[in-house]
């Protein structure tokens, strides 16, 4: 059961590298790593379960609150700095 | 005053879960640790009734409840559109009146509506939110006022 | 008695796995699938929100201890706290970078 968890976990987690390569505007991406991260947590949590080392959580929760955080940072960032490699439908 | 109460004791269950150890040193040092946090957000005066809402505290839970119900049907909506393909959402985008008087309460109410799927409160201006809905039956459902009349009922 | 509660618990346990693994996919498949940004932000919410929530749910019913309990515990508050500032973040970012919604209205008018 933990291993058909985990790899449809590892399957969401492709399809968000997908839509972060593909974009097409920088938002998009940003949205499919934030995905990434938040499935990383669950794939971490469940592989300690998996390999019977719950310790696992600890660095779950540790990269639940650095992904939330560098979130947030990038946006700032894109919200202050725009850059012109953005592509898509801006005006 | 009890805000500050209220937050230490938080940061120190915060830190007896994550630790699992309790020698001596150990406990010196999370009591330190709490007792700096503590310091840094007297400093940025960030402890009040917005970061310790206790006045919500017993209101809360059932608030909880009635929002898990709303998230999961809500889920089930955009999962079964998902999967019936783009000709079957109509993504929407409208300004939602928030009626509630306090500040904390039109948070709630605007985080609410993110947290559900299928609505994501863009912008919170004023008494105004801007609204992005995956679906008409979303915009319906947020205009009806039920989540409205739920939020409200915490401000009481 | 032990026993029977022991196979009740894993049962709940695969069944909460399995929907929380579906719900993931499904999130996953609407991001790939819906037609821009803010209509893929709906299908990331789904991920975050159920899929997250049944499968953290499920592994508490495995859990052995009172701490790992307490830590899922934990993680789940945390996804479910961080999840719609982070949305709300990008959301309000994608619209102040004049990101244009592909909206209903347009489609039918064009």
């Amino acid at each position: 059961m933990l291993i058909g968890v985990a790899a449809a976990i590892l399957i969401v987690m492709m399809l968000a590298l997908i839509r972060a390569f593909i974009g097409p505007t920088l938002y998009d991406r940003i949205l499919a790593v934030n995905m990434f991260g938040t499935k990383t947590v669950l794939l971490i949590a469940v592989l300690g379960f998996l390999t019977a080392r719950p310790d696992f959580l600890d660095i779950a929760l540790a990269y639940a609150l650095i992904n939330f955080i560098s979130i947030i940072g990038v946006l700032r960032f894109f919200e202050y700095n725009r850059p012109n490699f953005t592509d898509g439908n801006h005006d | 005053m009890r805000h500050s109460i209220s937050l230490s004791l938080l940061l120190a269950v915060f830190w007896l879960l994550n630790s699992g150890y309790y020698t001596p040193l150990l406990l010196f040092l999370g009591a330190v640790s709490v007792a700096l946090v503590m310091f840094i957000s007297h400093r940025m005066d960030m402890v009040d009734h917005e970061s310790q809402p206790l006045h919500l505290t017993l209101r809360i839970p059932g608030y909880w409840l009635w929002l898990l119900k709303a998230i999961i049907l809500a889920n089930v909506d955009v999962v079964y559109r998902i999967w019936r393909g783009n000709s079957s959402i109509s993504p929407t985008r409208f300004v939602l009146k928030a009626s509630q008087r306090t500040d904390i309460v039109k948070v709630i109410y605007a985080n609410s509506i993110t947290l559900t799927p299928g609505t994501v409160a863009i912008d919170l201006e004023g008494d105004t939110i801007t609204v992005h809905a995956l679906t008409r039956k979303a915009v319906e459902e947020l205009k009806s006022g039920v989540m409205e009349r739920r939020v409200n009922l915490l401000e009481l | 008695m032990e026993i029977m509660i022991d196979l009740l618990l894993n049962i709940g346990s695969g069944i909460l796995l399995i929907l929380g693994g579906f719900f993931c996919v499904s999130g996953g498949v609407g991001l790939l699938r819906f037609p821009d940004f803010y209509t893929r932000m709906h299908a990331a919410g789904v991920t975050d929100t159920l899929g997250a929530g049944l499968i953290l749910v499920g592994l508490m019913l495995q859990s052995t201890h009172l701490i790992v309990l307490l830590k899922l515990i934990l993680v789940l508050l945390f996804a479910l706290l961080t999840g719609p500032a982070a949305s709300h973040a990008l959301a309000k970012a994608a619209m102040h970078g004049n990101l244009k919604p592909l909206l209903y209205r347009d489609k039918s008018t064009r």
